[in-house]
């Protein structure tokens, strides 16, 4: 059957006219549809997202890679799942609008209801051991979200308040929470009503009142800190500092962290290939060119930009386009591979190319 | 058409070498505005054409599972045959040129896609986009001019086998998508130099074995079968039949049009040593000629209408080369280069007339007369059944001759 309706469609697939009407069947590559898009803050948002049929579930904590597209090009992003399993099957994200974040802002402020998105399925170790314990978590802005998404499951809000289910008795929950001021802060009316029901112990850090925090304080905002396994989700800095920090105390430390510290296109680089081969290439001659000077065997067909014969993935790091300066960047993890056309690109810091 | 190195009205040599830089300064900055423009209402467009054409090609398949009723054979095998051009016009030649890659989306990418069509995509990508796209109308380089079984332009050698070139022609519109399949694998030299043997052109020719196997079991067995039930079996085979014919005759005539039309340039291959952008830019300008018409007669031809503006930038998304012509044309006019364009019929008639023309050797049409005809037919059988070295001879005695008359002709009339 299979078989026929493959014979029937080629050179396209039964898939490719099954997507047409029903994108988010079982067996589809794995989509979602934007149900509704509800403002957090004035700069963030959470966006509930019917997945599609194949969706696996995930545990509170873990993230998923969103792939949208903006301004027609194809974007993909990770961000923290912000519930817990819902029964209606929907799950959550929220976004905060990052200063100049392509993505963020388009998803925060221009994404509506009913836009079909790419999705993968949940991934992430950053989660809760299920036999309970004593915790802190240690979150900075929009590193709460993994957070509260764990939060949420364990005390479900609901209309009668928080609610306590007794097998979330085994969680001692303290939450550090850094943000610059209290009314940009995403989420803080749930902690805060988490706190009130007495299910967490909260403890507010802003900028604008406390300073900023010094990880050197934690002893004394949290007495019992060497009794907690910590859990921490923010800026790579403040990440830096507690891993310095636990380390020196022989504490155990979590973390978790989306936005790998930003990429500044550089004036040439080394371009690594697959086999572990490594070229230097300057900014100003075309990584195809650059390659086969130092030996490495590549694709190639016009050499001016227009065939498309030189095709290859960039896994990683940046290029700069020599016809007009556009510069792409790879960044693992987040955007995935690109693929670029090798005779018209140059190195713009080092980059990693998917070819052997 | 004569390489426009020797013609005495050298169409470009009135352009300084700083005129030809700024033709392409200015080019480039068309091409940047429309990268720069290029945005979510383009992929819209793109995924409305492709879901468009995959709507019809459903309707239609599902019409001529009772393709024994007349209404229903006729409307499926139009609506199939206009899916079968969308599907290689509009979305597949494009896409596979790269204009959509800038999407990042994997199912609308050059590197993946692959269409209904005889020739394996990867080789396809090859002969056309590396090597008919960058030698464009250089004689000798550009195995488009004529596809190698054709005389397309007077200083290509005439050989006894291009008197048959009308028939030709004929069979190879009718049969496009496999002379395409034939001409990627370039089976003919293949053959010729004996390299059929050669383990790439051998790896090659299965893939291009397996896709046609592929292509004719759907349309000359799956698809009939499964109109058996209505009794429909034959009348959907010759539903596919036509709709694929309809298609390979489309194709090529677009195609045609794209660049035999009398007017189109060809150039030297020594023209093209350490050819500068912008006289790439030059050449690209002279050797195409576009088809004027309707919106609809645009997407049809897969925007190749404007084949001068594909062949100036071959990666911009089709649905803006139309945006662009008219300041494409004013350049044109700015350095007085002639912008080659004619509706349709005009289009193709001007690239069979030329088929036609040049199936015979220069100037045998021009030396001929009622009074002479028998003589000139006895000339061409020699020239026909000589030696390659005797045809040259001809070939110079019929250049003479041509001369002589035009010299008497121009004395009577200035008399």
């Amino acid at each position: 059957m299979r078989q026929l309706a493959e014979a029937a469609t080629t050179p396209l697939v039964p898939a490719d006219f099954l997507d047409l009407f029903a994108p988010l069947r079982a067996g589809a590559d794995l989509r979602g549809r934007i149900e509704q898009v509800r403002a957090e803050t004035k700069d963030a948002a959470t966006l509930v997202i019917r997945p599609g049929a194949d969706w696996a579930g995930h545990v509170p904590g873990q993230y998923l890679r969103i792939g949208i597209d903006v301004d027609g090009v194809r974007q993909w992003r990770a961000y923290s799942l912000t519930h817990g399993p819902r029964p209606d099957r929907r799950i959550a994200i929220t976004v905060k609008a990052v200063p100049d974040g392509l993505v963020s802002h388009h998803l925060v402020h221009r994404t509506r209801p009913g836009t079909l998105v790419h999705l993968e399925q949940a991934a992430g170790e950053f989660v809760l051991p299920p036999s309970g314990g004593k915790f802190l978590f240690v979150t900075a802005g929009s590193g709460i979200t993994p957070v509260i998404g764990m939060l949420r499951n364990l005390f479900p809000s609901t209309d009668e308040g928080v609610l306590r289910p007794t097998r979330s008795a085994a969680y001692d929950v303290v939450v550090i929470h850094v943000a610059p001021s209290r009314p940009g802060s995403i989420f803080i009316r749930d902690l805060e009503a988490l706190e009130r029901a007495g299910a967490i112990t909260l403890v507010p850090r802003y900028d604008d009142v406390h300073g900023v925090l010094d990880v050197d304080e934690l002893p004394a905002l949290v007495p019992d800190l060497a009794e907690r396994r910590t859990f921490a989700c923010g800026p790579a800095g403040l990440l830096d500092a507690l891993q310095e920090f636990h380390d020196g105390k022989g504490l155990e430390l979590f973390t978790e962290q989306f936005r790998t510290s930003r990429v500044e296109p550089g004036d040439g680089g080394t371009v690594a290939f697959t086999d572990g081969r490594t070229i230097d290439a300057d900014g100003a001659t075309p990584i195809l060119d650059a390659a086969e000077a130092a030996g490495v065997l590549m694709p190639s067909g016009c050499r001016m930009g227009i065939c498309y014969g030189c095709v290859l993935p960039l896994a990683e790091g940046s290029v700069r386009d020599l016809r007009n300066g556009q510069v792409t960047t790879a960044v693992p993890g987040e955007s995935g591979a690109i693929k670029v056309q090798t005779c018209i690109n140059a190195a713009a810091g080092p980059c990693h190319l998917d070819h052997h | 058409m004569t390489v426009i190195q020797k013609k005495t009205d050298h169409p470009i040599a009135h352009l300084t070498p700083e005129d030809i830089e700024q033709i392409g300064i200015e080019l480039d900055a068309i091409r940047q505005e429309i990268v720069d423009s290029r945005g979510a209402s383009d992929a819209a467009y793109i995924r409305r054409v492709i879901k468009t054409q995959r709507g019809i090609e459903l309707g239609s398949r599902a019409v001529l599972l009772f393709s024994v009723f007349p209404p229903a054979w006729v409307l499926g095998t139009a609506g199939l045959s206009i899916a079968k051009i969308l599907d290689n016009m509009e979305i597949g030649h494009n896409i596979l040129h790269g204009q959509w890659d800038w999407m990042r989306d994997p199912k609308i990418h050059s590197t993946t896609w692959e269409w209904d069509h005889a020739t394996p995509a990867e080789q396809w990508k090859h002969s056309h986009n590396e090597m008919h796209h960058n030698y464009t109308n250089v004689i000798g380089k550009d195995n488009d001019l004529g596809y190698g079984i054709m005389r397309v332009d007077e200083d290509q050698t005439w050989q006894p086998m291009h008197l048959g070139q009308p028939i030709w022609n004929f069979l190879n519109a009718c049969f496009f998508e496999y002379g395409i399949a034939a001409y990627d694998l370039e089976l003919r030299g293949a053959i010729a130099r004996g390299r059929t043997k050669d383990p790439k052109f051998r790896a090659d020719a299965k893939k291009v074995v397996a896709k046609i196997r592929r292509q004719a079991s759907k349309d000359y067995l799956v698809h009939p079968l499964l109109s058996l039930p209505t009794g429909s079996f034959l009348s959907t085979l010759a539903a596919n039949f036509t709709a694929n014919i309809v298609r390979n005759i489309w194709a090529h005539s677009v195609i045609m049009c794209g660049h035999f039309p009398e007017g189109v340039e060809t150039f030297e291959k020594r023209s093209i040593e350490g050819e500068t952008k912008g006289e790439w830019y030059v050449r690209q300008m002279l050797g195409s000629a576009n088809i004027s018409g309707s919106k609809g007669m645009h997407i049809m031809t897969g925007n190749l209408s404007h084949q001068i503006e594909h062949h100036l930038f071959p990666d911009l998304p089709s649905n803006r080369y139309g945006e662009i012509a008219p300041k494409v044309q004013a350049l044109f006019e700015k350095y007085d280069l002639a912008y080659c364009a004619r509706p349709l019929i005009p289009q193709v008639y001007s690239a069979w007339h030329k088929v036609v023309r040049l199936s015979l050797p220069n100037h045998w049409l021009e030396t001929t007369n009622a009074k002479n005809l028998p003589r000139q037919l006895t000339a061409l059988q020699a020239m026909v059944t000589g030696t390659p070295k005797q045809r040259r001879g001809m070939q110079l005695a019929l250049g003479r001759e041509a001369k002589r008359l035009r010299e008497a002709k121009r004395l009577r009339e200035a008399a």
